[in-house]
């Protein structure tokens, strides 16, 4: 049995038929993606599920990696944290050392789509090659939150973006008004992948104890992210004191840290500062190990995500899928996922989330109406089915510039 | 589209993409001008693509302007009343832009404080526009039982591409499977009850258990 065959389990055979028909009307085209790291971050782990089915249902889908020396990730990071409207000096000879990687990638990567899949602003400078390439077609993936950018930093990115034939984004509040089409394409989650598959509780028993959690001590609090002032670990710490003073709970937090972010190590020291002598609280600096990540989401009792910014919020997807509570912050592509109080709670604040978890702590009946919701949500709107099926129809758009399209 | 070769039915899909436009809203009067100028892929795509999008019950209206007059501008007498209007009635994307302008128009002009309101930046109204792909499937129907058979295993997006799009989009004067069960089949009666179904007020599964269940007592009844 082919792996693709295997989600027809849980959308349905004719889904599945109308992958195969679409891939049918790009043979011929080969994709190339291309993105910063190839392990660590939401980027890589949904390139690795995407490119091995679409290449099953028989679409040349090919993925490569751009070179990047630790300067130049530190730029790149301040370029993502400008983006997300966060305070970032990126100096001239930081631009400088932007440029000369760039130049060094442009120079000697071997490109050779029909398509070509460039994502994030790592590589945005590889479209200089389109020229080089007769018929190329260039799509420039957006996995950030740009609703509110520093506008230098956009502005020097959107010089490149409006050379390429597309830009997705994850949200319709990362829309610009610009030059090049753009075409939103929410994320996924892969229904059977370590992360997300069911899982025996011997499976899970071996997790629990190797880093000594026990949720059945106390109702189990969670938030799983890198260490990222973004994710705003400290403020999960902080509602969580604030839930402590009424219901007696633990908290988990759980980061691993991605190759592109050289900033995890300092907000860890933060979150173990915050943390003080809690015992109630662990905060884990994990390899991103799925299965563990998958335990740690199915054993806990209410599942948070206190973003300051996001780019989609794959995490939320993933506590959905399991039929668990959320409560995440109302930015990005979280209020995609959760309508408030129907499928999860939206907060805005450090109290609203501390509200919201106590009521979920509390009324646990309620916490599950919200997690079943979340579930059906999730599997109508953000399974990798779905996503792949967009992607080929964006491939397919770029050959019609109608409305209407009949294949 | 159907491909009538003789009496057959072939069935189609419709996928669709989600383009942005850029174009975005804080208050009634922009709204307003906008909905005036986008193209109608984007006012087909705002009263549209919940039906795809929430097969199952969830308590927001059909409709995202209804929806966002209510929740990002208070306004819940305006956004009832954009989310009354019987989509359905209108032949064309352009009938039913214009009953929403008026609609709109009435209500400012009836109650001008409107105007004041303001969203907050994170509940800005972002235009978006639908971009379509018809595909024909496998699924052939040569009569009335093959159409039951193929009718249950089809996805959603199938359903809703004969009973919604063909109509409104294509500027068919009715839904695929009434024009080709009253002209192939001659099954005018059947046709004509598929035909005023209100399919915009079921789930798109309650709508094709609804559609098997009128098709099956036709079936029933050819054969006592």
């Amino acid at each position: 049995m082919q792996r693709i065959d295997k989600y027809e389990q849980v959308v349905g055979k004719s889904k599945i038929d109308e992958l195969k028909m679409l891939a049918g009307y790009l043979k011929g085209k080969v994709i190339q993606h291309i993105n910063s790291t190839a392990m660590g971050g939401g980027v890589a782990e949904i390139l690795s599920k995407i490119n091995p089915l679409m290449q099953e249902l028989g679409v040349n889908t090919q993925w490569d990696v751009i070179k990047g020396t630790p300067d130049f990730f530190d730029v790149t990071k301040s370029i993502h944290n400008a983006l997300h409207g966060k305070e970032a000096i990126i100096t001239e000879d930081m631009w400088k050392v932007f440029n000369d990687v760039s130049s060094m990638n442009i120079r000697e990567m071997n490109l050779y789509g029909d398509i070509m899949f460039i994502h994030d602003p790592q590589p945005i400078a590889l479209i200089k090659r389109k020229s080089r390439m007769k018929n190329s077609k260039w799509i420039w993936r957006c996995h950030v939150d740009v609703s509110g950018p520093d506008k230098d930093v956009w502005g020097f990115l959107e010089k490149f973006v409006n050379k390429y034939d597309a830009a997705v984004f994850s949200s319709a509040h990362f829309a610009h008004k610009m030059k090049a089409r753009q075409v939103l394409i929410s994320p996924s989650i892969d229904p059977f992948s370590d992360k997300n598959r069911e899982l025996t509780q011997k499976e899970m028993d071996a997790v629990l104890n190797k880093y000594k959690i026990d949720p059945q001590r106390k109702p189990l609090v969670c938030q799983i992210s890198r260490y990222d002032a973004l994710k705003d670990p400290v403020g999960v710490i902080e509602a969580y004191k604030l839930v402590k003073k009424y219901v007696d709970c633990q908290l988990l937090l759980v980061g691993n840290r991605a190759t592109d972010d050289p900033e995890g190590d300092k907000i860890y020291k933060q979150v173990l500062e915050a943390k003080g002598d809690d015992p109630d609280i662990t905060a884990l600096m994990v390899e991103d190990i799925p299965s563990e990540i998958n335990t740690f989401q199915r054993v806990s009792d209410v599942i948070v995500q206190k973003s300051i910014r996001e780019g989609f919020a794959l995490t939320v997807s993933e506590a959905l899928w399991k039929g668990k509570p959320v409560v995440a912050s109302n930015v990005g592509g979280i209020p995609l996922q959760i309508k408030h109080k129907y499928s999860g709670m939206l907060c805005h604040t450090i109290e609203g989330a501390a509200f919201s978890i106590k009521q979920l702590l509390n009324a646990p009946e309620y916490a599950r109406r919200l997690g079943e919701n979340g579930r059906e949500h999730i599997k109508q709107n953000f399974l990798l089915t779905r996503h792949i099926r967009e992607y080929m129809l964006l491939f397919l758009s770029l050959y019609s510039n109608k409305d209407v399209v009949t294949l | 589209m159907n491909e009538n070769n003789g009496k057959s039915f072939r069935f189609s899909t419709r996928l669709h993409l989600r383009v942005l436009t850029g174009l975005k809203a804080s208050n009634i009067e922009e709204l307003l001008e906008l909905i005036k100028n986008v193209p109608g892929s984007s006012i087909y795509y705002h009263t549209h693509h919940f039906l795809q999008q929430h097969q199952y019950l969830s308590p927001e209206p059909p409709n995202d302007f209804a929806h966002w007059i209510t929740s990002a501008l208070n306004e819940e007498v305006l956004g009832e009343k954009i989310a009354s209007i019987d989509t359905i009635k209108f032949p064309t994307i352009r009938d039913l832009r214009n009953e929403i302008i008026r609609t709109i128009e009435g209500c400012i002009k009836e109650n001008p404080r409107i105007k004041l309101r303001f969203a907050s930046p994170d509940k800005t109204f972002h235009f978006i526009k639908s971009t379509s792909f018809i595909l024909p499937t496998d699924y052939v129907a040569k009569n009335l039982e093959d159409f039951l058979e193929i009718l249950k295993k089809i996805t959603p997006d199938s359903i809703y591409f004969h009973m919604f799009e063909a109509r409104l989009r294509l500027d068919m004067e009715t839904n695929d499977f009434s024009f080709w069960l009253g002209t192939s089949l001659s099954e005018v009666e059947l046709a004509g009850k598929l035909a005023s179904l209100d399919p915009y007020t079921y789930t798109m599964e309650d709508l094709r258990k609804r559609i098997i269940e009128i098709v099956e007592e036709r079936l029933k009844n050819a054969k006592n």
